[in-house]
């Protein structure tokens, strides 16, 4: 059963030099527990997919569904959980109280908010660092606590979007590894946005190819590559041949340029 | 993964007193050395005058030591000032009309009134302007152009029309007290609640949060310290709006009051000993809001 559902989706947003066209005629089905990253040079409305799988945008055309319902319905149901670009922790809590936010808002009890914080710490490798600053801790940490409060709320659907964009490329490796575990251990369905094309092929069970003006799909590849995934997978033939396949259908929606 | 916390700021810049004293003791002795110069430069004339109406010369050095010690000077020197500091502060009984803690007293009563009005309402417009559109559009206007009113033209007019209703005493001054502070608390709490950006507002949404959610779990916080920044104006505000309101006549308390009587009766003594008072009244509360602003920030886990 598909959680994620758009069917001839487009969104144009106006503009003072007329309208811009984001989204135009996307077309996408991602199954349960899938990790689908969605890949394309800047303006290919790749986050803005995201963003409307997450109802922060609503899109002006066409028809979606998110876990069954509607995205909005979703969001309110608090079906997914959002990782943005920057970490987003606030400076006033320590890094347990930024991942309880969400649980007080949802209006879970203390005892319940101490236990799943406990839990969400432990998976993202953070145990020990709930009492610190947001300060106190490296990017990665702090992208990793982030992670942590997405993933507090118990909900099926994990939205990323380049969460590890401003992070080293060594960090950004460790991180990788450390998010396909946390994908195999939870069973979630993720829809991961990057540009990196190692980054999409390490990660994902479906890459989503999109090209710019207007933003659509250009092609989406399975991966033939296992389930279990150790870093220097990288190097085997398998793996780069589906970069550079990737790296074609990048090229394709680029041909009109 | 290594432990990858940042070392605390544990040393703080570590000087000698001498050394951190030292600008300052010299700026000061150079005021003090100007001011001298001026009260016998300002006070001449007069001593000039006298011995000219009474056919005799004076020495310079003769003239010099008299302008340090007039009565009523144009303007007294520093010691004469410190003198009659002294004289209000410690030399009278604190309920005396003419102690200075006592008239000190009577102004920091009615200036913290007019503060706490005056945040309140600031407090109040500024969540109303950063909730509500159109109080957005329509209240900014109406602030800015209440400061653009002189005070000195409005606050006698307050003062009377209140106590034709029959109400004086502290209300009144507490009133154009928080006329003046309610702007910088307004237009800084306006500032801090609108500094969440659109990815925290958007992060509150994805989980569905309330307004009131997003009010007291991110804009408040996030508002904290531009809400401290503009404490620190409004409290001096405060005090300027209340000596302000105790000018009109009739007021007989406070370090208005005795400013105005001072210059009734030409005792300048008496004018610069309120005065200085008052700057140090002042520079008291700011530096107990920075006090409340250091613990508080801290306590939140921001470095202040």
């Amino acid at each position: 059963m598909s959680v994620i559902e758009a069917q001839n989706v487009s969104l144009t947003f106006p503009t003072a030099d007329g309208p811009v066209h984001a989204l135009s005629a996307v077309n996408l089905s991602i199954e349960r527990g899938d990790f689908v990253s969605f890949i394309g040079p800047s303006g290919c409305g790749k986050t803005t997919l995201l963003r409307s799988i997450a109802a922060l945008e609503t899109p002006t055309g066409g028809s979606m569904s998110v876990a069954g319902r509607d995205p909005d319905a979703a969001r309110k149901a608090r079906a997914y959980g959002y990782v943005f670009q920057a970490p987003g922790l606030f400076p006033w809590r320590t890094i347990a109280g930024n991942i309880s936010l969400p649980l007080e808002i949802m209006g879970f009890s203390k005892s319940g908010r101490a236990e799943r914080v406990a839990r969400v710490l432990d998976l993202v490798e953070l145990e020990g660092f709930g009492g610190k600053y947001p300060w106190q801790l490296s990017g990665g940490m702090q992208q990793r606590a982030s992670i942590a409060r997405a993933l507090a709320f118990d909900a099926d659907i994990l939205l990323m979007d380049e969460p590890f964009g401003a992070l080293d490329e060594i960090v950004r490796d460790r991180l990788n590894e450390a998010l396909l575990q946390l994908w195999r251990k939870t069973g979630k369905t993720i829809g991961f946005v990057t540009h990196s094309i190692p980054e999409a092929v390490y990660l994902s069970t479906r890459i989503v190819v999109m090209s710019p003006r207007p933003g659509r799909i250009t092609r989406i590849i399975d991966s033939p590559l296992p389930a279990e995934r150790p870093l220097d997978i990288r190097d085997t033939p398998e793996f780069i041949a589906l970069a550079h396949e990737v790296r074609e259908a990048l090229r394709e929606g680029h041909a009109h340029d | 993964m290594t432990d990858g916390t940042l070392p605390m700021p544990a040393i703080r810049s570590f000087r000698l007193p001498l050394a951190k004293a030292a600008p300052v003791v010299t700026v000061l002795l150079v005021i003090v050395a100007i001011w001298y110069a001026a009260a016998i430069g300002m006070n001449a004339r007069w001593e000039r005058d006298q011995a000219a109406r009474a056919g005799t010369q004076i020495a310079p050095s003769q003239l010099v030591l008299r302008t340090l010690s007039q009565d009523r000077p144009v303007l007294p020197a520093p010691h004469q000032v410190a003198v009659g500091l002294y004289d209000g502060i410690a030399g009278q009984k604190i309920t005396s009309r003419r102690s200075l803690v006592w008239h000190a007293w009577v102004t920091l009563s009615a200036t913290l009134a007019g503060f706490a009005i005056g945040t309140a309402a600031g407090s109040a417009l500024a969540i109303g302007i950063v909730h509500s559109r159109s109080m957005d559009q329509s209240v900014m206007p109406w602030a800015v152009a209440s400061q653009t009113v002189p005070i000195l033209a409005i606050a006698p007019m307050v003062i009377v029309v209140l106590s034709s209703m029959g109400i004086t005493g502290l209300l009144p001054k507490a009133l154009i007290a928080a006329w003046l502070s309610f702007f910088p608390v307004l237009v800084g709490m306006v500032k801090g609640l609108r500094t969440p950006d659109a990815m925290q507002l958007d992060q509150m949404r994805s989980w569905n949060a309330s307004r009131a959610h997003v009010f007291w779990f991110l804009r408040l916080p996030a508002s904290l310290p531009y809400l401290f920044a503009s404490l620190k104006v409004a409290i001096a505000a405060a005090l300027v709006g209340t000596i302000v309101a105790e000018l009109p006549a009739g007021a007989t308390a406070g370090l208005g009051a005795r400013l105005l009587s001072g210059s009734y009766y030409g005792q300048t003594v008496q004018i610069w000993a309120a005065l200085f008072t008052a700057a140090a009244l002042a520079a008291t509360l700011v530096a107990v809001v920075a006090r409340v602003e250091r613990i508080t920030l801290r306590k939140m886990g921001m470095q202040a």
